[in-house]
C-alpha cells in the first residue's frame, strides 16, 4: 500500500475526478449491463412461455 | 405441435466438436459456465484493483492520472477483440448457415459497443489531464469512434429486419466490411503522427514497470472473464427467444418450473 491514509487515496494526487470518473463509469456500466441482461432473460422466458400456451390452445 | 430443430443434439460421428454447434447442446453448457466466469471476474478485478490503485506507485511524468490505463487499455483491447470475434462468427454463420454462430455475433455486438464506449470515455478522462484535451481528431481516436458506429450500425441493422435469418446475413456483411477498421485502430499509432502514446505492450516488451504491467494484465483478464460471461448471458436469451417454438426450449421451461415448484 503506497498511501498514508484514505483521504490521500481518494484524492489521487489531484486527479480524483479523472481517475474516479474513469473507474466509476466502468463499474456503473457493467452493473447496468447486468441489470439489462437479467431483464432480457426474463423477457425471453416470458416469450417462450407465451409460445407454449399458444401451441397448446 | 412444435417445430423440430434442424440440427440434432447428438454428436455427428467423428466430429464431436460439432455437438456444441447445436443451440440445445450449447445452452446448458453456457449456463454452467456463467457463474464461474463472473466469480473469476470478481476475484481478478479485486486483485487487479489492489495492484493498480493501492500497490503500484504513481508515474513519474503523469502522477496518479496514469492509473486510468488499468481500465482504458483492457477496454480498448476488448473493443477490438470482440469485433474480430463478432466478424468471425458472423462469417461462419453466413458460410455454413449455422444459427448459433449468427446468434453469437448478435450477442457479441452490445458488449463490443459497451467496451468501445468505455475505451473512449476513459480515454477522454485520461487525455484531459495529460494532453489538455478531452478529444482530438487523430487517427487512433477517430478509428475507435468509427468502431463504435460499426457496432451501433450492426445492432440497428439487425433490429430493423424482422426476419432473423435475413438480419443475420445483412449483419454479417456489415461486420465483414468493417473488419478492415480493426488493424487501422491497432497500427494507427505507428502509421500516423499522433498524440496518442505508442503500444503499452509490443514485440520489444512492455513500456512500464513490472507491477504496473501486472495490474494491467490482471485487469485485462478480469474484463475478459466478465465480457465472456455477459456475452453468454445475452446469447442464452437470444437462443431462448429465437428457439421458443422448439421442443427443447419447451422441455427446458417445464424442467425449470419443476425445479421451482
Amino acid at each position: 500500500m503506497i498511501w498514508d491514509d484514505w483521504n490521500q487515496f481518494l484524492a489521487m494526487g489531484g486527479y480524483a475526478r479523472y481517475v474516479w470518473g474513469a473507474f466509476g463509469v466502468v463499474l456503473a456500466a457493467l452493473v447496468l449491463e447486468q441489470l439489462a441482461l437479467h431483464r432480457q432473460r426474463r423477457d425471453a422466458l416470458a416469450a417462450a412461455r407465451l409460445a407454449a400456451t399458444r401451441a397448446q390452445s | 405441435m412444435y417445430t423440430t430443430s434442424t440440427l440434432s443434439a447428438g454428436a455427428p460421428a467423428g466430429r464431436p466438436w460439432l455437438r456444441y454447434a447445436a443451440p440445445q447442446a450449447f445452452f446448458p453448457l453456457a449456463g454452467k459456465a456463467i457463474p464461474w466466469l463472473l466469480g473469476a471476474a470478481l476475484l481478478l478485478a479485486a486483485c487487479g484493483l489492489y495492484l493498480g490503485l493501492l500497490a503500484a506507485p504513481p508515474d513519474r511524468a503523469q502522477g496518479d492520472a496514469y492509473r486510468i490505463i488499468f481500465v482504458h487499455v483492457p477496454a480498448a483491447w476488448l473493443s477490438m477483440l470482440i469485433y474480430l470475434a463478432m466478424a468471425f462468427w458472423a462469417a461462419i454463420g453466413l458460410v455454413f448457415n449455422t444459427r448459433l454462430s449468427s446468434m453469437m455475433a448478435s450477442a457479441l455486438a452490445p458488449s463490443g459497443a459497451l467496451f468501445t464506449f468505455l475505451a473512449l470515455w476513459t480515454g477522454a478522462l485520461w487525455g484531459r489531464p495529460t494532453w489538455g484535451a478531452w478529444w482530438v481528431w487523430d487517427a487512433r481516436l477517430t478509428s475507435e469512434l468509427l468502431l463504435l458506429f460499426l457496432y451501433l450500425g450492426f445492432m440497428a441493422l439487425q433490429a430493423a429486419l424482422d426476419d432473423p435469418r435475413r438480419a443475420d446475413r445483412a449483419g454479417a456483411l456489415l461486420a465483414l466490411a468493417g473488419v478492415v477498421n480493426v488493424p487501422v485502430i491497432y497500427f494507427s499509432v505507428q502509421w500516423w503522427n499522433t498524440l496518442h502514446q505508442g503500444a503499452s505492450l509490443s514485440s520489444r516488451g512492455a513500456s512500464m514497470a513490472p507491477i504496473m504491467l501486472q495490474a494491467m494484465l490482471v485487469m485485462t483478464m478480469a474484463l475478459w472473464a466478465y465480457a465472456i460471461a455477459a456475452v453468454l448471458q445475452r446469447l442464452r436469451s437470444i437462443v431462448l427467444k429465437r428457439e421458443r417454438h422448439t421442443a427443447w426450449v419447451q422441455a427446458y421451461l417445464k424442467e425449470k418450473q419443476h425445479d421451482l415448484g
